[in-house]
C-alpha cells in the first residue's frame, strides 16, 4: 500500500504545468475567444508534441501503455487553467477507445494519425447529448443505434450547439444514416464502453477538481489585493471562513479522485462507484468553489472582466457531463446497498468471478 | 501508487483480527464518562491490549508498542472498529500526549511516563482551557512558581476532559509571572490527587461527566514533570493539537463502522423513508470513504518523510461535520423514537445514535473550534492575512 504518485507521474504533471502557465492563462483565453476558432494551433502543436495523445493506448498499439493515474494529474491541470483544446477528451477518452475496437485497415490508419497527432477523435455516446470538439476532430467515434460508427469529420454533417463556455464547441449529427458501415456492435464492446463513460468521468472529476483550486486561487489573490474598511477583505473572518470551507472540499476530494484513479484498472463495481464518488465530489467542489469565488470578487465577480466566469462555466458544464450527478449517486448506491460495508473494505475488490 | 495491501500487510490484517474475536468484550463496556466503574472497565481493557502489545502498535517496542508504520496502523485501526472494541478511555495520553512525549520528553520522563502510558496504569487528562482561556488559549492565566526542584501550581482549569476518573493529567501553566500570550507559558505534569487539586465534576449536554474544573491551590510537583524548557510551552502545546486534530485521535475506520450501521438502520426501515433520506445515507458512506482515503494519503506521504501541517485543520472540520451528518440521518431514520432513552421500556438499540448525536455536537467545539480551524486554514494554507 502506497498512496502516493510516482517521480515520473509528477514529472510529466510538472511539464503540462508549466506549458499551461506560459500558454493558457486568462489573457491568452481572451485572445482566443475574440478569435473564434477552436483552437490555438501554436499551444496546440506545443501540446502535441508533448507526445500525450497515446498515454492510455497499449504499446502494441503505438501507444505509451500508461494507466489512468499517470494520466489524472494532467487532466487536473487542464481544469486548472480551463485549456480549451481537447487533450482530455482526445488522449483520456477516444483514443484508448479507439485502440480497442480498431480492428480493420482503415480504423488503424486513422489511430496511427491521431496517434501522430494529425488528427483528434471525438466522441459521440449516449452518456453526453452533444459532441465536444467535432468540428475539430478529424473523426468521430459514434454509438448510434446499438452500433459503434468510426466516421470521418467530412462524412458527417454536424450542427453547432452553442455553449456558455465559449472553449466547448458542442455539435449534434443531423439525423440520416452514416455513410460507413459499423465498425462493432455495442454489446461486443461493452467493457470498452463502460470504460470510456468511466474514463470520461473520471478526467471530468479532475478537470473539475482544478477548475475548483483554480477558483480559490483566484478568489485568495482578490481578497489578499482589495482594500475595504482600510484593510484587505482576506483579513476578515466572514471572507476567510468562506474561502476555507471552499478548501476543506478540495481537500476531501483530491484523494477521491487520484483513488479512483488508481484503482481504475479493476472495473469491477467498487472501482467505478469510486469514479462516481470522484465525479460528485469534484463537481461539486467545483461549484462551490466557484460560486465562492464570485462571490469574494463581489460585483467584479459579476463581471465579464473577472476571469472568474470561464471557470464558473466550465465547471457548470463538466458537471453533467460523462454523466449527471443522478447517473453516479445511483452508481454508488449501487455500491452501498449490494455490497458488503466497513472500515477494512476502503480498498475492496470484487470477488473474482463475481 | 500501489492501492493494494501486500501479503505481509494482509498477515498482520489476520493477527489483529484473530486477536480482537477472541479478547474483545462481548457486551458493550458502561461509559467511562458516568462511572467509576465504567472507567475502570476500561482500564482493564487497556491492560488487556496492552498484554498482547496493542495499545500502541506505532511506538517503539521500548514503550510497550510494535514500531509498526501507519499502514499498519489504520489497518489495525479498521480491525479494531470492524470487532466493536471499547473507545480508548487514555486517548489523552495515548494520542495527544505520548507522541509529543517521543519529542520533548526526555529520556527519563519517556521511560517514567510512556510505558505507564501504555499499560493503562496512568489514564490522562488533559487540562488546557481556563474560564477566560478557550479558543483564546494564550490567555492562561494558571500559574507555575518555581520553589527549588519543584513547582507550586496554582489556577483554575476547566473542560478537562477525563479529569473526574483519570490518574494524571497535563496543563499550560505560566512560569513567568511577567509574561503575556503565549511567552512565558510551560507544559506541566500534576497527579490528579496531589494535595491541592480539587476537582468539580460538570455535567454534560447529556448529563455524563465527561468533563470536570479542576481547581489548583498550591499544587506541589516535582521540576521533573515539566516537558520542554521553561517558556517553550506554547510550541509544544501547538504540537500537540497537531497530534490531536490530526492523524491519530479519529481515525477513518470509527466513522466507516457508523456509516456501515446508517445502511443497516436505513435497510430496517425503508419502506418508511423518502429519496431524501437514501441520498443522505450514501452521501455518509462517500464521506467516510473520502476521510478514510485522506488519511491513506497523508499517512503514505508521512511515511515517506513528509510532515503533517494544515491539513490537521482541514481534517478536523471534515470529520466534525461529517458525524453530526451521519447522526443526524440516523434520528430522522428512527423519527419519534429517536428521543427514547436507555430507561424507557420500548426502547430498542436507538439511543446509541441518540448518545452518538450528542456526542458529535461536541465535536465542532474541542480540539480547537472550527471557526478556529478556519482561521488556520485561511492563514496558513491559503496565505491570506491576520485579522
Amino acid at each position: 500500500m502506497d498512496f502516493r504518485f510516482t517521480e515520473e507521474q509528477q514529472m510529466m504533471a510538472d511539464a503540462v504545468r508549466s506549458l499551461l502557465a506560459d500558454h493558457c492563462q486568462p489573457a491568452d483565453l481572451r485572445r482566443m475567444m475574440a478569435s473564434d476558432k477552436p483552437r490555438d494551433e501554436a499551444r496546440w502543436r506545443q501540446i502535441v508534441e508533448m507526445g500525450l495523445q497515446g498515454v492510455l493506448v497499449p504499446e502494441e498499439r503505438g501507444g505509451l501503455g500508461l494507466s489512468e493515474a499517470d494520466f489524472v494529474l494532467v487532466a487536473e491541470a487542464c481544469g486548472y487553467a480551463c485549456l480549451p483544446e481537447p487533450l482530455v477528451e482526445n488522449a483520456g477518452v477516444a483514443l484508448p477507445l479507439l485502440a480497442a475496437v480498431a480492428r480493420d485497415p482503415r480504423a488503424e490508419k486513422l489511430l496511427e494519425r491521431a496517434l501522430a497527432g494529425d488528427i483528434t477523435v471525438a466522441v459521440k455516446h449516449p452518456q453526453n447529448p452533444f459532441i465536444a470538439d467535432a468540428d475539430a476532430a478529424g473523426a468521430i467515434l459514434a454509438v448510434s443505434g446499438g452500433e459503434l460508427y468510426l466516421c470521418e469529420r467530412s462524412d458527417l454533417e454536424l450542427e453547432r450547439q452553442e455553449s456558455i463556455d465559449p472553449f466547448r464547441r458542442l455539435h449534434s449529427l443531423a439525423d440520416r444514416p452514416c455513410p460507413v458501415a459499423a465498425i462493432a456492435n455495442v454489446d461486443d464492446i461493452a467493457t470498452d464502453l463502460d470504460k470510456a463513460v468511466d474514463r470520461g468521468a473520471l478526467f471530468a472529476a479532475a478537470q473539475l477538481l482544478g477548475i475548483a483550486q483554480r477558483a480559490v486561487d483566484l478568489a485568495v489573490a482578490y481578497a489578499i489585493e482589495r482594500n475595504q474598511f482600510g484593510k484587505p477583505i482576506g483579513s476578515y473572518q466572514a471572507v476567510k471562513h468562506l474561502l476555507a470551507e471552499a478548501q476543506v472540499n478540495i481537500e476531501f476530494t483530491r484523494p477521491v479522485v487520484h483513488a479512483a484513479a488508481g484503482g481504475f484498472d479493476s472495473g469491477d463495481i467498487h472501482s467505478r462507484a469510486r469514479v462516481s464518488h470522484a465525479k460528485l465530489a469534484a463537481a461539486e467542489a467545483a461549484d462551490i468553489a466557484c460560486r465562492t469565488a464570485v462571490q469574494i470578487h463581489g460585483a467584479m465577480g459579476y463581471s465579464w472582466e473577472v476571469d472568474v466566469h470561464f471557470f464558473l462555466k466550465r465547471a457548470l458544464a463538466l458537471a453533467s457531463w460523462w454523466g449527471d450527478p443522478r447517473f453516479h449517486q445511483e452508481r454508488v448506491a449501487q455500491r452501498v446497498f449490494s455490497q458488503p460495508l466497513g472500515a477494512e473494505r476502503t480498498f475492496a475488490r470484487e470477488a473474482a468471478g463475481g | 501508487m500501489d492501492l493494494t495491501y501486500s501479503p505481509e500487510e494482509e498477515a498482520f490484517r489476520a493477527e489483529v483480527r484473530d486477536w480482537m474475536e477472541a479478547n474483545v468484550p462481548a457486551s458493550p463496556l458502561p461509559s467511562f464518562d458516568a462511572s467509576r466503574e465504567g472507567f475502570e472497565a476500561h482500564r482493564d481493557w487497556e491492560r488487556r491490549l496492552a498484554e498482547g502489545r496493542w495499545g500502541m502498535v506505532t511506538w517503539p517496542e521500548e514503550y510497550g508498542g510494535r514500531g509498526l508504520d501507519l499502514i499498519r496502523w489504520l489497518i489495525f485501526e479498521e480491525e479494531y472498529w470492524r470487532a466493536g472494541a471499547p473507545l480508548r478511555v487514555n486517548q489523552n495520553g495515548i494520542f495527544l500526549l505520548g507522541p509529543t512525549l517521543m519529542e520533548f520528553g526526555t529520556p527519563e520522563q519517556k521511560a517514567r511516563f510512556l510505558p505507564k502510558m501504555a499499560a493503562g496504569d496512568e489514564i490522562w487528562a488533559q487540562a488546557w482551557s481556563e474560564p477566560q482561556a478557550g479558543s483564546d488559549l494564550a490567555a492562561v492565566r494558571a500559574s507555575a512558581h518555581r520553589d527549588g526542584g519543584d513547582y507550586v501550581l496554582s489556577g483554575h482549569k476547566i473542560w478537562s476532559s477525563r479529569a473526574v476518573f483519570a490518574d494524571w493529567a497535563f496543563g499550560l501553566f505560566r512560569t513567568d509571572p511577567e509574561s503575556e500570550r503565549h511567552r512565558g507559558l510551560s507544559l506541566i505534569f500534576f497527579p490528579l490527587d496531589a494535595p491541592g487539586v480539587r476537582l468539580q465534576p460538570i455535567a454534560q449536554i447529556d448529563g455524563e461527566t465527561g468533563f470536570a474544573e479542576i481547581f489548583l491551590e498550591e499544587a506541589r510537583v516535582p521540576a521533573f514533570n515539566r516537558l520542554g524548557k521553561e517558556g517553550e510551552g506554547w510550541k509544544i502545546c501547538m504540537a500537540t493539537a497537531g497530534f490531536e486534530r490530526g492523524l491519530m485521535l479519529r481515525s477513518p475506520a470509527r466513522f466507516q463502522m457508523a456509516a456501515k450501521r446508517l445502511v443497516e438502520l436505513y435497510r430496517a426501515h425503508e419502506k418508511q423513508c423518502g429519496p431524501e433520506t437514501r441520498a443522505a445515507v450514501v452521501r455518509s458512506f462517500m464521506e467516510t470513504e473520502a476521510y478514510a482515503l485522506s488519511i491513506y494519503q497523508t499517512a503514505s506521504r508521512l511515511m515517506a518523510g513528509g510532515t503533517i501541517g494544515a491539513e490537521a485543520s482541514t481534517n478536523k472540520i471534515f470529520w466534525s461535520e461529517m458525524d453530526i451528518a451521519i447522526h443526524r440521518t440516523a434520528l430522522s431514520i428512527l423519527g419519534a423514537r429517536a428521543e427514547l432513552v436507555r430507561t424507557a421500556p420500548a426502547v430498542d438499540d436507538e439511543t446509541r445514535w441518540l448518545d452518538g448525536y450528542f456526542f458529535s455536537l461536541a465535536g465542532p467545539i474541542y480540539a480547537g473550534s472550527n471557526e478556529i480551524q478556519k482561521n488556520i486554514i485561511a492563514e496558513r494554507m491559503l496565505g491570506l492575512p491576520r485579522g
